[in-house]
Formats: C-alpha cells, structure tokens, sequence
C-alpha cells in the first residue's frame, strides 16, 4: 500500500466512523517502540556552538558596521537518523537563520555544522553542492516557492539535473510520475503550471521535489503552517509516511505548538537566537521546567470551550526584545515571573536537569 | 436582549471573467448587544467578505452585495447613501484587520492617526482630541502613550500595531467592532495578550465583537455564538458548547478531528478533511460538502440542504444527515 492510499482510505473511514481505538493504541505503541530505537541510532547531524551574527551597517557614504544582529548567538543539538527534532520559538527567535546555515544559504560567523562527519562551515561551493543532494528542504509558502513559468514536472526535475542522480530524460519523466504519485498528486499534473493548483497541492509539488534527489535529511521550515486547517492535516500524514518510508530525518521548524508535539521525537525551544529547553517530546509537553516553554504552551488555545473556561490563562508580558540589543544575562529575564537578580549578569547553561531534558535556567 | 445586527440572507457575489462568483450566498445571523460572534472557516470561504459587506466596504466592481438586508439598530445599512454610511463606519461600527503591518499609514505618526478620526468624528479640538488619544493608548496596554503618539507605525512592534488599531476602533465608543483575523499575523504570546485585552474591553464597555477566523482554538475562549461557514454559506451555527461538544456538520465535525489538540493525548495518526476547497465560481447542484464528505447520501447530490434547527434550543446545522452525524464522537479514537 503506498503511503497516499493508506491517507485516503484512513480518513475515509474515520470520516464515517471512528478508527477502532485498538489501532491507535497500536500505533502509538509502534511509535514508543521507535522512540526507543532512536535513542540508540548515530547522530547524523551535530550543530556545535554555533552563531549567526548579521552585521548592521550604516552611513550613506562610508558605512560602517555599527552593531551586529545576534540571529543564532551559540546554540548546539544533535538530530540522530531517522528523528524529526522540532525546532519552535516565535518570530524573530532565530529558527529559520538556523535551517538556512544548515543548508549553507548563510555562512555561519562561527561554531560547527557536522553532516556525515564533514564539517558545512568549511565546505567550498563545490563540496557543499555535492552534499545539498542529500539535505533538501520544504518552504513555508507554497505560492512562492515554485516558479510560476516553470511546469509541475519541470520543477520536480530540476534538482534531478543539478545533482545528475537522473543523467536521461526517460528516468527523469518516470521518477516524476512515481514522486507525484507518491505524494497523492495525478501524476497528469506534470504538464500543469503551480497557478492551477491549490495551496496543498502546491505544498505537495514542494515536498515531491525535496524528495526527487532521494535525500536523507529534510529542513522543513514552516511547512505547513500557510495551509488551510483542513489541508494542515493531509501534508501531516504525508510527511509521517514519507519519513516512515524512506527512513527520513527532519529538522521540523515551526511555530504550532501542537502540530510540533504530534508529530516530532524531540523538541529544542528558541528564544532570541538561544535554545532555552530541549527534551523528548512527551517530556517536554508533559513537564516543561522553563519559564518561557510554560509560557509559551500556555497561551495556546485549545478548542474546547468548557476547559478554556476554566482554564487560567498565565500570559507573559511584554515583547520579545530586539536581537540586535539583546538584554544582559539570560535573555528571557525581563518578560520572566520567575527572574531573581543574578539572572540580569549570568548567562545560564544548558543543564541536563533530568535524564534528556536540557534547560537554560538558573532560577529552577 | 434586542438585536444590535441583524442580518438577513445577504448575499455578496463576484462577476469575474470565470463567471460568477458567489462569495457570500445567503447567510443570515444576529448580534445582541455586548455579545461576541465568532465566524469560522477556512480562506476563501467568504467569511471576510461577509464581514466587510456590513460596512459596504466590498470593493465594486467586480463585488456587489446583490441581496438581503442588514440591519443595525434596526436601520437598513444598504439603503443608506455614501455619506450616511461612512458616518456609521468607525463611529458605530469599527474594524481591526488582520494586518497590523498594511492598516496603518506608514507616513502619518500614530498621534495623528488617533485624532483625526476624534476630530472627524467626535468634533473634538485638536487638545481634547490629543487627551483622548492618550488614554486609549493607555487602555490597550501601550506604557508611555504620551512619547508614543510622536512615534510612527515602524517604531512599533507588530503586536504593539494591533493595540494602536485596537485603540483607533475605540475612540468613537462603537457598539460594534469586527475583527478580521485579528491575531493571525502575531505570535502565540502576543496572541494571547491581544485576545484578553480584547475579551476585557469588549466586556467593560459593552461592545458587541465579530471574530472572524479560522483557528478554533480562539473561538472557544470568546465566543457566545459560533458559525461555521463553508463555500459562502453558514453551515452550521450554536453555542461554542454546542459546536465544539456536539457538532452536527460532518464540515465541523471533520475540522475538530483533523486538527492536533494540546488537550488530549497525542493520536497515532490524524484524521484530514479529504480533498480540496471548492471552487466558488464552480459550485455544482446540491451541498457544497458533498465531495469531501464521509456522510453523503444521494439526496446531498441534488438537494442543498437549508440551515435548520437540530435540537429545542439555537443549535442550527444545514446538514441531511445531522441526526447521524451529532451520533458520532468528536474524539476520533
């Protein structure tokens, strides 16, 4: 059963009736069980220390660098093969400058990015073409990421002539119907152009070319976060069975907290170009210890009117600080209700506070 | 409790060279005085258009509002003539846009944005114009309203933007707000910040409050009444008890089960909405769900069903098969 059907015929049937619990219960299980060999599988990307300043020039004449934008200011995680690690935080957080030096669309002013044992930073262009085969990644917004002129199949192709993983035209072709067909599209949509589909699948075209260079490393930047509620739903399940499929590992960067929580193994939360808690998934949604992680899963609503009743809404104050001016000590200190003194001068360390569970706070 | 809004079987359509689109096809609802109504659904299912055919903002051509009534405070808003109706714009009824970043103009300071409408409106002079601009900055949270006014729209950050349009749809003590997506473009935070400031002024002044959104989860905390709209028509309609507890459209019903919930335990697998939105220039005979939907019987293919009562009380569903579907759990497994 390939994975578009296994879609379509799941939903189908819990559109009419509710799936049997005993399925879910088993799938979860499944889904334990794979958490459990996660932990023993190799790191396939390590990120140490590393930092993305943009500089901030000024002067009409002569400019001169006047300060710098602290994007990423040192963060360090691992993703082993065959994980999804989300990455969450608001805008302005650093989440996508990380994906981008990832993928060496910034270069790092410092720290490491190890893929396969190279070293990214130090990569030349030609190396790092080479290894962008096997990093590819989905945008968040599906209009303008595919180039209107270009036809369904011509867009799917591209990557397949830049890499040379295809060398002729027939291969070429076949591969796109299979990826079409794959990702629950008509593969007769290779001769159509993006302004003839909808918004999903566009983002299905997206994701069909991401997969075209068979890579194993997918950077999903808010992939799903400009689709409608109904559609958000469909590229979930698709991503879950591509990854299930091909043994895929992902970088999840994201905003939705719950789609996040559904679908990642662990989760690194950001604020202003620092990672402040880092935890398995269940442990982090089920105990965050950092203030700003309560926060933030605070204030999302959920949809029952009842609970959100009852529910006493802790809402942090203020906004998050300019990263070019970031405050002293730990950044989350001003808008923080736990903040003591010390906390405006000490940065805090990431600290292992239970087993797999990292968090930057000295007050707890 | 009078009805502030009442409207009736408005419909709002397109002419556009792929034909006709029926953006709005014949919704009608009411608002009391002091209540908060949430309209629902996904883009394109006409639910801004609604919106802005109460103020006659819908931009004409290619739009015109091509039937119904609405009335407010019992005066039929289309047949009132450019300058009646722009008297009632702002002062009666406001608006907050989804786009904090677009609403305001960039070249005026935020001071002069906040008068000129208390001196258009109110008849204010300048001074007790600039006065009342400092205490509505102050009432939506902003500190130093005072340094503040002198300060143009990039001094501020996006969710300070949406407390200034939240302050501009106050000035002139409206009965009315309409919030078109008023915190999609912000942070979850500053989300949370926006809706209680919101929630509390709407409820110190009694203002009445249009929602318009697409997250659920938004409506549930503010909303007396909501209705779900799908394709230009209101689907289903009730308290949010009723719609989120026992929706009775397999739309609701599908959209409950397909998204992600913090609430409950994490799902194996989420339960999509099946296929595409539809075209609204290519809506064919019968319920505008039928193709996406896990219920269908063949009546659905040639027969609309009408937006009718499902239970003793307000709880209407447009839906053949409602009885079936209010049967079903929202829990899916």
């Amino acid at each position: 059963m390939t994975a578009t059907q296994s879609t379509e015929t799941a939903g189908r049937a819990a559109a009419a009736v509710p799936a049997p619990t005993g399925a879910q219960d088993a799938a979860l299980e499944q889904r334990r069980q794979s958490q459990r060999r996660l932990a023993q599988a190799p790191d396939l990307l390590t990120v140490r220390n590393l930092k993305m300043h943009f500089p901030v020039a000024e002067g009409a004449l002569l400019p001169g660098v006047v300060a710098h934008v602290k994007a990423v200011d040192g963060i360090s995680f691992t993703v082993r093969k065959g994980e999804t690690l989300g990455l969450v935080g608001e805008s302005g957080c650093g989440k996508t400058t990380t994906g981008r030096c990832i993928l060496r669309l910034e270069h790092p002013s410092g720290g490491e990015i190890l893929f396969d044992g190279k070293n990214l930073v130090d990569l030349d262009r030609k190396s790092m073409l080479a290894l962008r085969q096997k990093i590819q990644v989905i945008f968040q917004d599906p209009y303008s990421s595919l180039n209107p002129r270009m036809k369904i199949g011509e867009i799917i192709s591209e990557p397949m002539m830049v890499h040379r993983t295809e060398p002729n035209k027939a291969a070429r072709d076949a591969r796109v119907m299979e990826l079409l067909r794959l990702c629950g599209l008509d593969p007769r949509f290779a001769d159509r152009y993006p302004h003839e589909m909808s918004g999903g699948q566009r983002q299905r075209v997206g994701i069909a070319r991401a997969l075209s260079v068979r890579p194993e490393f997918i950077i999903c930047d808010e992939a799903i976060s400009a689709l409608d509620v109904s559609i958000q739903a469909q590229i979930i399940n698709l991503l879950e069975d591509l990854r299930d499929q091909f043994g895929l590992t992902y970088l999840f960067i994201a905003h939705d907290l719950s789609v996040v929580r559904h679908l990642c193994h662990r989760v690194a939360v950001m604020y202003l170009g620092k990672i402040v808690e880092l935890a398995e998934c269940d442990e982090l949604y089920g105990n965050p210890l950092h203030p700003y992680t309560q926060a933030l899963l605070g204030a999302v609503p959920v949809p029952d009117p009842d609970m959100e009743k009852a529910r006493a809404y802790r809402i942090v104050k203020g906004e998050v600080p300019s990263p070019m001016n970031p405050p002293q000590g730990c950044v989350f200190h001003p808008r923080c209700p736990l903040a003591i003194e010390s906390c405006a001068k000490n940065v805090p360390e990431l600290r292992e506070l239970r087993p797999g569970h990292w968090v930057a706070c000295s007050v707890i | 409790m009078s009805k502030l809004l009442e409207i009736a079987d408005l419909q709002t359509h397109f002419f556009t060279a792929a034909g006709v689109v029926k953006a709005v096809d014949g919704i009608s609802y009411d608002v009391g005085q002091g209540e908060t109504i949430a309209i629902v659904g996904e883009s394109g299912c006409g639910k801004s258009v609604s919106a802005l055919s109460i103020l006659r903002l819908v931009a004409d051509p290619p739009g015109r509002i091509v039937g119904g009534s609405i009335r407010f405070e019992g005066r039929d808003l289309l047949g009132l003539n450019d300058e009646e109706i722009r008297k009632v714009r702002g002062k009666d009824i406001a608006m907050v846009f989804q786009e904090p970043m677009t609403s305001l103009n960039p070249v005026l300071t935020i001071g002069r944005q906040l008068t000129e409408t208390l001196e258009q409106h109110l008849d204010m002079t300048h001074e007790q114009a600039v006065a009342r601009a400092i205490e509505l900055l102050g009432l939506v949270g902003i500190s130093d309203p005072k340094r503040r006014l002198k300060q143009y729209p990039h001094h501020f950050s996006g969710g300070m933007r949406q407390r200034v349009m939240i302050a501009m749809a106050l000035c002139c003590e409206p009965k009315l707000i309409i919030a078109d997506e008023p915190t999609t473009a912000l942070d979850v935070t500053i989300q949370a910040q926006i809706l209680e400031l919101m929630k509390d002024l709407t409820r110190r002044l009694g203002v009445a409050l249009i929602i318009i959104t697409h997250n659920l989860g938004i409506v549930a905390r503010y909303a007396d009444r909501v209705n779900v709209m799908y394709a230009g028509k209101i689907i289903e309609s009730g308290s949010a008890h009723d719609i989120y507890h026992h929706p009775c459209h397999p739309y609701t019903l599908a959209l409950l089960r397909s998204v992600p919930r913090m609430d409950q335990p994490r799902r194996a697998r989420l339960d999509p909405v099946q296929g595409q939105p539809p075209d609204l220039a290519r809506l064919g005979a019968g319920c505008s769900f039928r193709p996406r939907c896990g219920f269908a019987v063949a009546r659905c293919a040639s027969e609309a069903p009408p937006l009718v009562r499902v239970d003793g009380g307000h709880h209407l569903a447009a839906c053949w098969e409602a009885a079936r579907v209010a049967g079903s759990p929202v829990e899916a497994a």
